[in-house]
């Protein structure tokens, strides 16, 4: 069975959820503090939403330098599957695993809401099971999640098919209606929005299952 | 010899800024016209214990573009305060 650990910084607060969501989908799963630096044994990690060090300085900028990210960066490279949601995201782009930066939302708006994701790419371990084109409702809850990236950088995402996500209507000012972004081999992922928190049409949506099967699933296949 | 350094952190140009351009806004309603080309940044004080005045601003610019700032979205510059 597929083993996934889901990484706790001090100020983490989706890991429950996170936790909740691959298990439900049959993943085994446990949490690992950020000052793990053995990863063995995994055959996939998260890294959930939240606050990590308190986003000071800025989300991300201190939790990169926490010892489990040297280990994600060892266990990326070997090709194991990485997810970031949310803050999760904004601490992968901080540790280079992922290009560009997420900056303050347009207007300098908390958003928290339903939004419509269109599949941009299924080449992921993240969007795998997916359809491109295929749109899916998935909350948001962020107030620094405008993706931004310079020109030579979109250029490669596209011309690399590794925007995953985009957002339907743009709720934050990302550049190009970025939600989500994968790194060139596809087995690390970030995006803002929390799949986590659509698990079932009774809190809303079951889209996010969609996502967190693929990744899942990816886990089963790259171990 | 202990130097003290401000390493101000600014948005690189062509970013977006919405903290400056919100305060942009706001100014001509307290009065203030004239005002353009507002900017947000950060600004941090340190006391750097070097050799020199050199290596201290030296240092202080390494751990400007290693953590104060994110080289994607923003400019730092070290100074001696």
């Amino acid at each position: 069975m597929t083993r996934i650990g889901v990484v706790i910084f001090p100020g983490s607060n989706c890991e429950y959820d996170a936790l909740a969501g691959v298990t439900e989908l049959g993943a085994t799963a446990d949490f690992v503090w950020h000052t793990e630096t053995d990863l063995s044994g995994y055959d996939g990690i998260i890294l959930p939403g939240g606050f990590a060090h308190g986003d000071y300085l800025r989300p991300g900028a201190l939790a990169r330098f926490s010892p489990v990210m040297d280990a994600i960066a060892r266990f990326s490279a070997d090709g194991g599957a990485v997810l970031g949601i949310c803050n999760g995201f904004q601490v992968l782009t901080e540790a280079g695993l992922l290009p560009g930066a997420l900056q303050k939302n347009r207007g300098l708006t908390f958003v928290c809401q339903p939004t419509t994701l269109i599949v941009g790419s299924t080449r992921s371990v993240l969007t795998a099971a997916a359809t491109r084109g295929q749109e899916l409702v998935v909350p948001i809850n962020h107030f620094s999640g405008a993706y931004t990236c310079s020109d030579e950088t979109l250029a490669e995402l596209e011309r690399d098919d590794r925007i995953v996500l985009r957002y339907k209507d743009n709720p934050n000012g990302s550049r190009a209606d970025i939600a989500g972004v994968a790194n060139a081999a596809g087995n690390v992922v970030g995006l803002m929005p929390h799949p986590e928190r659509a698990m079932s049409t009774l809190l809303g949506s079951a889209d996010g299952r969609i996502l967190l099967t693929s990744f899942v699933t990816a886990t089963v296949t790259t171990s | 010899m202990n130097y003290f350094v401000i390493v101000d952190v600014t948005l690189r140009e062509g970013i977006a800024d919405p903290e400056g351009a919100t305060i942009e806004r706001a100014l001509p309603a307290l009065g203030f016209t004239g005002v353009t080309n507002v900017h947000a940044g950060k600004s941090f004080r340190l006391t750097v214990d070097a050799p020199s005045e050199a290596e201290a601003l030296e240092r202080a610019t390494s751990l400007a573009e290693r953590l104060l700032s994110n080289p994607v979205i923003e400019d730092s510059v070290a100074r001696l305060g």
